[in-house]
């Protein structure tokens, strides 16, 4: 399974690699791809990793993370994986479709491509390149643009599989599809998950997106998503992500948005060691929005970066942004919101929220709500607050006899469930405040499987006086 | 009626830049170009005292090891440093005692700016110091204020008048390794205006410095500092224009006020240089670095900037909170119209615990413009209880420009509240019928809002530049409607 050690500078390492391996990374690849994939690779000789001199990077420090040896998987795993083994899913009554990645790698390695009476096909995006080069051909690597950013460069160069989920026109897709991306190894891992989800004209899907280690190994796990949303369609996308602190999780996500195209990203980061969330939406059809939503509740030396940049192409469009987050010990946050109205981009709606609470001296919070605009005709606003618990609401709450620390909990709980509340899926709402609840009590850890699978029984919030009296 | 209405229609529609006139007076320049001969040539000429030359050789030196800033929203051809004349002055026969002294023609270039040194001295009691091309050539009231011990002089004046003042406090809060442009002024730096209030002495007048660029292919590179000692008050105002050229002009200068323990500095400029004609063509590239630091506990510093001039301005007035309890403000207007591009903004360090800073920036684009709000507001861990509170609201005139916020907030503990807030809009077509119902045409309704709109930062100009504000607003937006 393993195939290289990446020594001390782990670029010129992956460049070796990339050389030695060369045939290896091609194999699976049509021309289309191949050529997609020598631009990157020499775009990421050009860029390198990022550094926190870099404009996008400011506050986040990865030479750290990239300090570390890691393995690099250059092989698919053998088939004998049974999923349901390392796996389970236990948000209750949660009926998904389940597509899961070992490693990087599309798991069910018999049956790569699945597709369902409705026209939808699910499964590897290696194995879709050779099935559907055309439908391939005309979306993938065509919103994640390599020209600037060292780590979508180097994904597209060294990416070999991955999800690919296509949606035909006129199809909702009744299941929650989720997607597990799943890091089972004894070794430091890098990782270079790539999906591409493409869906036609007035289909609608939800998805879930869930990153999740087995091991406590540092890895490094730099994922791209290329979302393709016809018109009148409507994508509902979550993603989880409660890692170990020994992780870095860089997650690129491109929602390239038609007319009349709906769209709502959750992004919910609980735990994690770096977490860098890039999420870019292009508005390119009359009437579509998109809403995004953050919420990220770190502690200890944990690092969220999240990164909106929408771009409204054409009038007519809505986008709104709500992030919030409470950071705790010495836990720092960045949160860099651009909204960028293109010239005659007329009767624009952008709004951008972020708020954050600081619990401690040694928490930071870096926050740039970065406002673009090239057209008159727009309303465009955003906010941005740093601040603590609201000492009035405290002070209410513990006259009513509620001791400190339940009242803190209830504010931070209150703060976050803003977003929380936005989840759409009732089972997954459901799930997602219990655990926004424990994290904020302080009781969840890194359990060893899925971050919607924790097997301790659930505490109900308890008050240390007789509520039924007052 | 309807012919007072014309009148005014046609004042505004034809107020271009008024200030563009140039004045024939006997210069003395330097050669073309910037080189450490240059420098020695300024220096020399000023009869600078050995440790000032040093200081600008120094920083000369770290301005050849720099790059010329990419970062800002900002595009403009590639400034040719060896191209500009860094130093012209009037030529002047003797010291000037009075005001019958002083060039007729200078005399007369002031009178058009509306600023009649004569005038000003007995009429407003305003304390003026003029600054032309780089030479200070006039400061009124000098007199009366050295009665309070208030020391209000020029640049060059205070090095030969008060060396140890001027030793102790410059490049404190700029220093030369500041930015590109800090370096370049520190170099060359040719003139300006000095103003020391010492303990306890609130300065009874308004102080103003007025700076003209009138000979071609000059640049203006002047130098203000200002310190206010303890329990000092003093309100500065500053003014400038430029004649009217094809060329682009270049002004790089720095302004460093210092407030010690319970002092408090009102810093108030009307910024009007010559912007380029309706093509884009000409215009004042405005580069400038201004900063005050609140050394002292409870002091106090204030910033309100009307930014309707130059063809680019590249500011960021800023504050840095050292003592415990101070206060920074920051209120600006920036009006861009035709070709012109503004980044400004401020940032605000909280460096000192309970320190409170307040911004309030507007911003009004027109034509083919592109106005940029950039700010930084950094709350270091030991500044407990600091308090923030920022509004950046843009307004659109036209589908033509450009409206861009760039906010950098920056907390590092738990006590502080930061809040920041903005928004991007047109006039509403609502707005624009209620006035033209009541019979008030599109052109003067659209001034009437903007000054409403701009209100919130003209209440804290100075009476005198309250009312030249307003004006002014009106004049760079004339012909942005429809």
């Amino acid at each position: 399974m393993r195939d290289l050690s990446l020594e001390t500078n782990l670029k010129s390492a992956l460049e070796a690699l990339f050389h030695e391996r060369n045939e290896t990374f091609y194999a699976s690849d049509i021309p289309f791809v191949a050529k997609a994939r020598q631009e990157a690779f020499s775009n990421f000789i050009r860029l390198g990793f990022p550094n926190p001199r870099l404009e996008n990077w400011r506050g986040t420090d990865l030479s750290k993370a990239l300090d570390t040896t890691y393995e690099f998987l250059v092989e698919a795993p053998g088939d004998e994986i049974d999923v349901e083994k390392i796996f389970q899913c236990e948000v209750p009554h949660f009926e998904t479709f389940l597509v899961a990645q070992l490693n990087g790698w599309y798991v069910y390695r018999q049956s790569p491509l699945t597709e369902l009476a409705n026209g939808v096909i699910i499964g590897s995006l290696a194995a879709a390149f050779e099935k559907y080069p055309e439908l391939v051909s005309k979306h993938y690597g065509k919103y994640a643009s390599t020209e600037k950013e060292g780590l979508i460069a180097l994904n597209t160069a060294f990416a070999q599989d991955g999800i690919f989920i296509y949606v035909p026109d006129n199809v909702t897709v009744p299941d929650v599809v989720q997607m597990v991306n799943i890091v089972d190894s004894e070794q430091n891992l890098m990782l270079q998950a790539r999906n591409l989800v493409i869906l036609g004209n007035n289909s609608h899907l939800k998805l879930v997106q869930c990153d999740d280690s087995i091991n406590h190994r540092y890895t490094f796990i730099n994922s791209v998503s290329e979302f393709y949303i016809g018109k009148d369609s409507s994508v509902d996308h979550y993603k989880l992500q409660n890692k170990d602190e020994h992780s870095t999780l860089i997650n690129s996500l491109f929602f390239q948005m038609e007319s009349g195209s709906n769209l709502s990203s959750n992004s919910i980061s609980l735990n994690g060691g770096i977490i860098r969330n890039n999420t870019d939406v292009k508005l390119a059809g009359e009437n579509s929005s998109a809403n995004i939503y953050g919420v990220y509740l770190m502690d200890r030396n944990q690092h969220v970066d999240n990164h909106v940049r929408i771009d409204h192409l054409v009038p007519k469009c809505q986008s709104n942004e709500l992030f919030k987050g409470i950071l705790d010990d010495h836990a720092s946050g960045v949160f860099n919101g651009h909204v960028i109205v293109h010239k005659d981009a007329q009767q624009t709606n952008a709004f951008q929220t972020n708020k954050n609470i600081l619990l401690t001296d040694k928490a930071t919070i870096d926050t740039k709500p970065f406002l673009e605009i090239y057209a008159d005709d727009v309303k465009c606003s955003h906010g941005a607050t740093v601040g603590q618990l609201d000492a009035d609401a405290m002070f209410y709450i513990r006259s009513r006899g509620i001791s400190e620390e339940n009242a803190r909990i209830l504010l931070m709980y209150a703060f976050a469930a803003e977003v929380v509340n936005k989840i759409t899926i009732p089972e997954l709402r459901q799930r997602i405040d219990d655990m926004v609840k424990k994290r904020l009590r302080g009781e969840l850890s890194i359990c060893d499987q899925c971050v919607l699978h924790c097997s301790s029984q659930e505490k109900k919030l308890t008050f240390d006086i007789d509520v039924t009296r007052i | 009626m309807e012919k007072e209405q014309n009148n005014i229609l046609d004042e505004v529609t034809q107020g271009e830049y008024k200030y563009g006139f140039y004045t024939d007076i006997e210069m003395e320049t330097a050669p073309v170009g910037l080189s450490e001969e240059t420098v020695r040539f300024i220096s020399a000429k000023k009869n600078e005292p050995a440790w000032l030359l040093e200081f600008r050789l120094k920083a000369f030196r770290h301005w050849q090891t720099l790059q010329e800033p990419t970062w800002a929203h900002l595009h403009h051809p590639p400034i040719n440093y060896q191209d500009i004349i860094y130093y012209a002055a009037p030529k002047r026969k003797k010291e000037l005692k009075s005001l019958e002294e002083v060039d007729p023609e200078l005399l007369d270039t002031f009178n058009k700016l509306g600023i009649s040194l004569e005038e000003q001295k007995r009429l407003s009691g305003v304390a003026v110091d003029a600054v032309i091309d780089s030479v200070s050539v006039k400061t009124t009231f000098t007199e009366t204020l050295s009665k309070y011990g208030i020391i209000f002089c020029s640049f060059s004046e205070a090095v030969q008048n008060h060396p140890d003042l001027v030793k102790q406090y410059l490049a404190t809060v700029v220093p030369h390794t500041d930015n590109y442009f800090a370096a370049l002024n520190s170099a060359v730096f040719s003139d300006g205006s000095f103003c020391y209030v010492p303990k306890g002495v609130r300065c009874p007048i308004e102080l103003s410095t007025y700076f003209r660029i009138n000979a071609a292919n000059t640049g203006q590179f002047e130098r203000t500092l200002i310190v206010a000692d303890e329990g000092a008050y003093v309100s500065y105002m500053e003014g400038c224009t430029a004649p009217m050229r094809d060329e682009n002009q270049l002004h790089a200068a720095i302004v460093e006020i210092i407030a010690m323990k319970d002092a408090e500095v009102k810093y108030s400029t009307v910024q009007n240089w010559y912007p380029g004609n309706k093509e884009g063509v000409g215009g004042i590239y405005n580069f400038v670095t201004k900063r005050g630091m609140c050394k002292g506990s409870h002091s106090k510093i204030s910033w309100t900037q009307v930014e309707t001039g130059s063809a680019i301005t590249w500011k960021y007035p800023s504050v840095v909170l050292m003592g415990d309890y101070s206060v920074g403000e920051f209120y600006s207007v920036a009006v861009t119209n035709n070709y012109q591009q503004a980044d400004t903004g401020t940032k605000m360090l909280h460096l000192g615990k309970n320190t409170r800073s307040t911004i309030i920036s507007k911003g009004i684009s027109a034509g083919k413009s592109n106005n940029s709000y950039r700010g930084l507001v950094k709350i270091i861990k030991r500044a407990e209880n600091s308090r923030n509170f920022s509004q950046c609201d843009s307004l659109l005139l036209g589908d033509q420009c450009g409206a861009h916020t760039y906010p950098y907030i920056n907390t590092e503990n738990q006590s502080s509240i930061v809040e920041h807030e903005a928004t991007t809009s047109k006039i509403s077509d609502d707005q624009l019928f209620y006035c033209n119902q009541r019979g008030i045409g599109t052109e003067s309704a659209i001034g009437l809002i903007v000054n409403g709109y701009a209100k919130e930062v003209l209440q804290h100009l100075p009476m005198e530049f309250a009312v030249e504000a307003q004006k002014l607003l009106a004049i760079s937006l004339e012909g942005s409607v429809g």
